[in-house]
Protein backbone atom coordinates (compact mmCIF):
# COMPACT_ATOMS: atom_id res chain seq x y z
CA UNK A 1 0.00 0.00 0.00
CA UNK A 2 1.33 3.42 -0.92
CA UNK A 3 1.86 6.05 1.77
CA UNK A 4 -0.88 8.66 1.91
CA UNK A 5 -1.38 12.17 3.22
CA UNK A 6 1.73 13.66 1.68
CA UNK A 7 2.24 17.25 0.66
CA UNK A 8 3.11 18.19 -2.89
CA UNK A 9 6.48 19.93 -3.00
CA UNK A 10 8.13 22.13 -5.57
CA UNK A 11 10.06 20.24 -8.26
CA UNK A 12 13.64 21.53 -8.41
CA UNK A 13 14.91 22.70 -11.77
CA UNK A 14 18.42 22.23 -13.13
CA UNK A 15 20.93 23.60 -12.49
CA UNK A 16 20.61 22.63 -8.83
CA UNK A 17 23.41 20.99 -6.81
CA UNK A 18 21.12 18.23 -5.45
CA UNK A 19 20.45 17.04 -9.00
CA UNK A 20 24.12 16.33 -9.62
CA UNK A 21 25.12 14.30 -6.56
CA UNK A 22 24.43 10.65 -5.65
CA UNK A 23 21.58 10.18 -3.17
CA UNK A 24 21.92 8.25 0.09
CA UNK A 25 20.51 4.83 0.96
CA UNK A 26 17.77 5.11 3.57
CA UNK A 27 15.88 2.93 6.04
CA UNK A 28 12.48 2.22 4.46
CA UNK A 29 10.84 1.88 7.89
CA UNK A 30 12.07 5.27 9.13
CA UNK A 31 8.97 7.49 9.63
CA UNK A 32 10.80 10.38 7.95
CA UNK A 33 11.35 8.23 4.87
CA UNK A 34 7.67 7.19 4.88
CA UNK A 35 6.68 10.87 5.06
CA UNK A 36 9.09 11.70 2.23
CA UNK A 37 7.61 8.88 0.13
CA UNK A 38 4.14 10.33 0.70
CA UNK A 39 5.37 13.78 -0.33
CA UNK A 40 7.04 12.38 -3.45
CA UNK A 41 3.83 10.65 -4.45
CA UNK A 42 1.75 13.76 -3.77
CA UNK A 43 4.17 15.79 -5.89
CA UNK A 44 3.95 13.26 -8.71
CA UNK A 45 0.15 13.36 -8.62
CA UNK A 46 0.31 17.14 -8.73
CA UNK A 47 2.79 17.33 -11.63
CA UNK A 48 0.75 17.27 -14.80
CA UNK A 49 2.30 15.28 -17.64
CA UNK A 50 5.00 13.79 -15.40
CA UNK A 51 5.23 10.01 -15.14
CA UNK A 52 7.95 9.73 -12.52
CA UNK A 53 9.96 11.62 -9.93
CA UNK A 54 12.97 10.93 -7.74
CA UNK A 55 13.50 12.31 -4.24
CA UNK A 56 16.39 14.64 -5.25
CA UNK A 57 13.91 16.46 -7.49
CA UNK A 58 11.94 17.52 -4.39
CA UNK A 59 15.05 18.48 -2.46
CA UNK A 60 15.82 15.20 -0.67
CA UNK A 61 19.07 13.40 -1.42
CA UNK A 62 17.54 10.01 -0.54
CA UNK A 63 17.13 6.93 -2.71
CA UNK A 64 13.39 7.09 -3.31
CA UNK A 65 11.50 7.06 -6.59
CA UNK A 66 7.83 7.28 -7.54
CA UNK A 67 6.27 6.52 -10.90
CA UNK A 68 2.94 5.96 -12.57
CA UNK A 69 2.95 5.51 -16.35
CA UNK A 70 -0.78 4.88 -16.64
CA UNK A 71 -2.18 5.94 -19.99
CA UNK A 72 1.11 6.79 -21.65
CA UNK A 73 0.90 6.07 -25.39
CA UNK A 74 4.34 4.40 -25.34
CA UNK A 75 3.44 2.20 -22.41
CA UNK A 76 2.91 -1.53 -22.28
CA UNK A 77 3.60 -2.84 -18.77
CA UNK A 78 2.02 -0.88 -15.93
CA UNK A 79 3.02 -1.68 -12.36
CA UNK A 80 0.55 0.86 -11.02
CA UNK A 81 1.32 3.91 -8.95
CA UNK A 82 4.50 2.95 -7.15
CA UNK A 83 6.99 4.25 -4.61
CA UNK A 84 10.24 2.36 -4.14
CA UNK A 85 12.95 2.81 -1.53
CA UNK A 86 16.59 2.02 -2.37
CA UNK A 87 15.68 0.73 -5.84
CA UNK A 88 18.36 -0.94 -7.94
CA UNK A 89 18.49 -2.28 -11.44
CA UNK A 90 18.88 -6.06 -11.38
CA UNK A 91 18.46 -6.88 -15.07
CA UNK A 92 18.34 -4.85 -18.27
CA UNK A 93 18.02 -5.92 -21.88
CA UNK A 94 16.78 -4.92 -25.35
CA UNK A 95 18.30 -1.47 -25.66
CA UNK A 96 16.59 1.11 -27.83
CA UNK A 97 16.90 4.83 -28.49
CA UNK A 98 14.03 7.04 -27.44
CA UNK A 99 13.37 10.71 -26.83
CA UNK A 100 12.76 11.79 -23.26
CA UNK A 101 12.31 14.89 -21.16
CA UNK A 102 12.50 15.68 -17.47
CA UNK A 103 10.35 17.67 -15.06
CA UNK A 104 13.56 19.33 -13.83
CA UNK A 105 14.61 20.40 -17.33
CA UNK A 106 11.66 22.15 -18.94
CA UNK A 107 12.11 23.06 -22.57
CA UNK A 108 14.51 20.33 -23.67
CA UNK A 109 14.38 16.70 -24.71
CA UNK A 110 17.10 14.31 -25.79
CA UNK A 111 17.60 10.98 -27.47
CA UNK A 112 18.74 8.42 -24.93
CA UNK A 113 19.46 4.71 -25.25
CA UNK A 114 17.71 2.70 -22.54
CA UNK A 115 16.88 -0.93 -21.89
CA UNK A 116 13.29 -1.69 -22.81
CA UNK A 117 13.06 -4.66 -20.46
CA UNK A 118 14.20 -4.36 -16.87
CA UNK A 119 13.87 -5.90 -13.45
CA UNK A 120 14.14 -3.52 -10.51
CA UNK A 121 14.47 -4.52 -6.87
CA UNK A 122 13.63 -2.27 -3.94
CA UNK A 123 11.75 -1.91 -0.68
CA UNK A 124 8.32 -0.60 0.20
CA UNK A 125 8.17 2.46 2.44
CA UNK A 126 6.74 1.67 5.85
CA UNK A 127 6.95 -2.11 6.00
CA UNK A 128 10.32 -2.38 4.27
CA UNK A 129 9.03 -5.42 2.40
CA UNK A 130 11.02 -6.31 -0.71
CA UNK A 131 9.41 -5.47 -4.03
CA UNK A 132 10.30 -6.56 -7.54
CA UNK A 133 9.12 -4.69 -10.62
CA UNK A 134 9.39 -6.09 -14.12
CA UNK A 135 8.83 -3.36 -16.64
CA UNK A 136 9.08 -2.81 -20.36
CA UNK A 137 8.62 -0.07 -22.97
CA UNK A 138 7.93 3.41 -21.53
CA UNK A 139 7.66 2.24 -17.94
CA UNK A 140 11.14 0.75 -18.24
CA UNK A 141 12.50 4.05 -19.61
CA UNK A 142 10.74 6.02 -16.87
CA UNK A 143 12.19 3.90 -14.06
CA UNK A 144 15.74 4.05 -15.47
CA UNK A 145 15.43 7.83 -15.75
CA UNK A 146 14.50 8.02 -12.05
CA UNK A 147 17.33 5.64 -11.09
CA UNK A 148 19.74 7.98 -12.87
CA UNK A 149 18.50 10.85 -10.71
CA UNK A 150 19.52 8.84 -7.65
CA UNK A 151 23.06 8.72 -9.04
CA UNK A 152 23.15 12.44 -9.86
CA UNK A 153 22.84 11.77 -13.59
CA UNK A 154 20.55 13.76 -15.89
CA UNK A 155 19.39 12.57 -19.30
CA UNK A 156 21.63 15.29 -20.72
CA UNK A 157 24.61 13.20 -19.56
CA UNK A 158 23.46 10.33 -21.77
CA UNK A 159 22.67 12.20 -24.98
CA UNK A 160 24.77 10.50 -27.67
CA UNK A 161 25.70 13.47 -29.84
CA UNK A 162 25.32 17.13 -30.71
CA UNK A 163 22.29 16.51 -32.90
CA UNK A 164 20.43 14.53 -30.23
CA UNK A 165 19.39 17.47 -28.06
CA UNK A 166 16.05 19.03 -28.96
CA UNK A 167 13.72 21.82 -28.05
CA UNK A 168 10.63 20.37 -26.49
CA UNK A 169 7.53 20.39 -28.66
CA UNK A 170 5.09 18.78 -26.26
CA UNK A 171 4.88 17.78 -22.62
CA UNK A 172 5.50 14.23 -21.46
CA UNK A 173 8.25 13.69 -18.91
CA UNK A 174 9.92 10.47 -18.01
CA UNK B 1 31.69 21.78 -61.63
CA UNK B 2 32.21 23.98 -58.57
CA UNK B 3 31.41 23.59 -54.93
CA UNK B 4 29.80 26.39 -52.94
CA UNK B 5 29.05 26.87 -49.26
CA UNK B 6 25.65 28.50 -48.88
CA UNK B 7 24.16 29.91 -45.67
CA UNK B 8 20.51 30.88 -45.40
CA UNK B 9 18.96 32.78 -42.51
CA UNK B 10 15.29 33.71 -42.45
CA UNK B 11 12.17 33.96 -40.33
CA UNK B 12 10.74 30.58 -39.46
CA UNK B 13 7.63 29.81 -41.46
CA UNK B 14 6.30 26.79 -43.31
CA UNK B 15 7.78 26.63 -46.80
CA UNK B 16 11.18 28.28 -46.26
CA UNK B 17 13.10 25.07 -46.90
CA UNK B 18 10.90 24.23 -49.87
CA UNK B 19 11.56 27.66 -51.36
CA UNK B 20 15.34 27.50 -50.91
CA UNK B 21 15.79 23.96 -52.14
CA UNK B 22 13.35 24.56 -55.00
CA UNK B 23 15.43 27.52 -56.17
CA UNK B 24 18.57 25.39 -56.04
CA UNK B 25 16.92 22.61 -58.02
CA UNK B 26 15.67 25.10 -60.60
CA UNK B 27 19.22 26.19 -61.36
CA UNK B 28 20.55 22.64 -61.50
CA UNK B 29 22.45 22.82 -58.24
CA UNK B 30 22.94 19.62 -56.28
CA UNK B 31 22.79 19.73 -52.47
CA UNK B 32 25.50 17.59 -50.92
CA UNK B 33 25.85 18.00 -47.16
CA UNK B 34 23.42 20.24 -45.32
CA UNK B 35 22.28 21.08 -41.84
CA UNK B 36 19.39 23.17 -40.63
CA UNK B 37 18.04 24.26 -37.27
CA UNK B 38 15.87 26.91 -35.65
CA UNK B 39 17.63 29.63 -33.68
CA UNK B 40 15.43 32.09 -31.82
CA UNK B 41 12.58 31.79 -34.28
CA UNK B 42 14.87 31.96 -37.30
CA UNK B 43 15.70 29.25 -39.77
CA UNK B 44 19.45 28.75 -40.02
CA UNK B 45 20.62 26.53 -42.85
CA UNK B 46 24.04 25.68 -44.24
CA UNK B 47 24.53 23.73 -47.43
CA UNK B 48 27.35 22.47 -49.58
CA UNK B 49 26.14 22.76 -53.14
CA UNK B 50 27.71 21.58 -56.37
CA UNK B 51 26.79 22.75 -59.84
CA UNK B 52 27.73 24.90 -62.79
CA UNK B 53 26.73 28.23 -61.26
CA UNK B 54 29.33 30.26 -59.45
CA UNK B 55 28.85 31.07 -55.79
CA UNK B 56 27.99 34.66 -56.74
CA UNK B 57 25.31 33.53 -59.21
CA UNK B 58 23.89 31.10 -56.66
CA UNK B 59 23.66 33.85 -54.08
CA UNK B 60 21.70 36.06 -56.47
CA UNK B 61 19.40 33.20 -57.42
CA UNK B 62 18.53 32.50 -53.78
CA UNK B 63 17.82 36.05 -52.73
CA UNK B 64 14.37 36.53 -51.18
CA UNK B 65 12.59 39.30 -49.34
CA UNK B 66 12.80 37.53 -45.99
CA UNK B 67 16.07 35.63 -46.45
CA UNK B 68 19.67 36.54 -45.79
CA UNK B 69 21.82 34.42 -48.09
CA UNK B 70 25.56 34.14 -48.44
CA UNK B 71 27.40 31.92 -50.88
CA UNK B 72 31.12 31.38 -51.23
CA UNK B 73 33.28 29.05 -53.26
CA UNK B 74 34.80 26.11 -51.44
CA UNK B 75 37.88 24.23 -52.53
CA UNK B 76 36.93 20.64 -53.16
CA UNK B 77 40.24 19.32 -51.87
CA UNK B 78 39.51 20.89 -48.49
CA UNK B 79 36.10 19.30 -48.37
CA UNK B 80 37.06 15.77 -49.31
CA UNK B 81 39.25 14.99 -46.33
CA UNK B 82 40.74 11.60 -45.94
CA UNK B 83 39.36 9.20 -43.39
CA UNK B 84 40.32 10.32 -39.90
CA UNK B 85 42.33 8.24 -37.45
CA UNK B 86 40.92 10.27 -34.59
CA UNK B 87 38.89 9.00 -31.66
CA UNK B 88 35.28 10.08 -31.26
CA UNK B 89 33.91 11.42 -27.97
CA UNK B 90 30.75 13.16 -26.83
CA UNK B 91 31.03 16.05 -24.40
CA UNK B 92 28.09 17.25 -22.28
CA UNK B 93 28.23 20.41 -20.19
CA UNK B 94 25.29 21.69 -18.14
CA UNK B 95 25.10 24.36 -15.52
CA UNK B 96 24.07 27.94 -14.86
CA UNK B 97 24.25 30.24 -17.85
CA UNK B 98 27.22 32.61 -17.94
CA UNK B 99 29.49 34.14 -20.58
CA UNK B 100 32.57 32.18 -21.64
CA UNK B 101 31.43 28.56 -21.28
CA UNK B 102 32.05 27.54 -24.90
CA UNK B 103 35.28 29.52 -25.00
CA UNK B 104 36.68 27.83 -21.88
CA UNK B 105 35.66 24.32 -22.90
CA UNK B 106 36.81 24.61 -26.50
CA UNK B 107 40.17 26.06 -25.42
CA UNK B 108 40.76 23.04 -23.17
CA UNK B 109 39.97 20.67 -26.04
CA UNK B 110 42.11 22.63 -28.48
CA UNK B 111 45.07 22.49 -26.09
CA UNK B 112 45.43 18.76 -26.86
CA UNK B 113 44.52 19.03 -30.53
CA UNK B 114 40.88 18.09 -30.00
CA UNK B 115 38.52 19.10 -32.76
CA UNK B 116 34.85 19.91 -32.24
CA UNK B 117 33.03 18.38 -35.21
CA UNK B 118 29.49 19.19 -34.14
CA UNK B 119 27.93 21.25 -31.39
CA UNK B 120 24.53 22.23 -30.00
CA UNK B 121 23.97 24.67 -27.19
CA UNK B 122 20.62 25.42 -25.59
CA UNK B 123 19.51 27.86 -22.93
CA UNK B 124 16.34 27.00 -21.04
CA UNK B 125 15.58 29.08 -17.99
CA UNK B 126 18.83 29.36 -16.01
CA UNK B 127 20.15 26.11 -17.43
CA UNK B 128 22.76 26.20 -20.16
CA UNK B 129 23.47 22.96 -22.00
CA UNK B 130 26.29 22.23 -24.43
CA UNK B 131 26.62 18.94 -26.29
CA UNK B 132 29.60 18.52 -28.61
CA UNK B 133 30.95 15.81 -30.85
CA UNK B 134 34.71 15.80 -30.36
CA UNK B 135 37.48 14.15 -32.29
CA UNK B 136 40.75 13.59 -30.49
CA UNK B 137 44.09 12.74 -32.07
CA UNK B 138 45.07 9.12 -31.60
CA UNK B 139 47.77 9.82 -29.03
CA UNK B 140 46.17 11.97 -26.36
CA UNK B 141 46.23 11.58 -22.61
CA UNK B 142 42.45 11.26 -22.32
CA UNK B 143 42.54 10.93 -18.52
CA UNK B 144 44.57 14.14 -18.33
CA UNK B 145 42.14 15.89 -20.66
CA UNK B 146 39.21 14.74 -18.52
CA UNK B 147 40.91 16.14 -15.42
CA UNK B 148 41.39 19.43 -17.26
CA UNK B 149 37.77 19.50 -18.38
CA UNK B 150 36.59 18.71 -14.85
CA UNK B 151 38.64 21.62 -13.54
CA UNK B 152 37.20 23.95 -16.16
CA UNK B 153 33.69 22.68 -15.36
CA UNK B 154 34.22 23.25 -11.67
CA UNK B 155 35.26 26.83 -12.36
CA UNK B 156 32.04 27.32 -14.31
CA UNK B 157 29.84 25.60 -11.66
CA UNK B 158 28.94 23.15 -14.42
CA UNK B 159 28.74 19.39 -14.68
CA UNK B 160 30.78 17.78 -17.45
CA UNK B 161 30.63 14.29 -18.91
CA UNK B 162 33.08 13.18 -21.58
CA UNK B 163 32.56 9.72 -23.01
CA UNK B 164 33.70 7.75 -26.04
CA UNK B 165 31.36 7.28 -28.95
CA UNK B 166 30.42 3.65 -29.23
CA UNK B 167 29.20 3.06 -32.76
CA UNK B 168 27.57 -0.25 -33.58
CA UNK B 169 29.31 -1.00 -36.87
CA UNK B 170 27.59 -3.87 -38.61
Amino acid sequence: MNPSGGTARQVLGAPHPLLSVPAQQVDPTDPRVVAAAADLLATLRNARGTAGLAAPQIGLSWRLIAFDTRGHPGGRSWAGERVMVNPRLAEASRWHDGREGCASIPGLTGDVRRATRITVLGRLPGTGDPVTIEADAFESRCIQHQLDHLDGILFLDRVPGALSLHRRLHSCDA
Amino acid sequence: MGLSAVTVLGMDRPGVIAAVTGSLADCGANIQDSTMTLLGGHVAMMLLVSGDLSAEELGKHLCGPDLVVTASAVEARRYFRGQSDGLGYVLTVHGPDRPGIISAISAELASVGGNITGMSTRLTGRLYVLIADVELPERVDVAGLMRGLAEVGSGLDSEITFRPVEPDLL
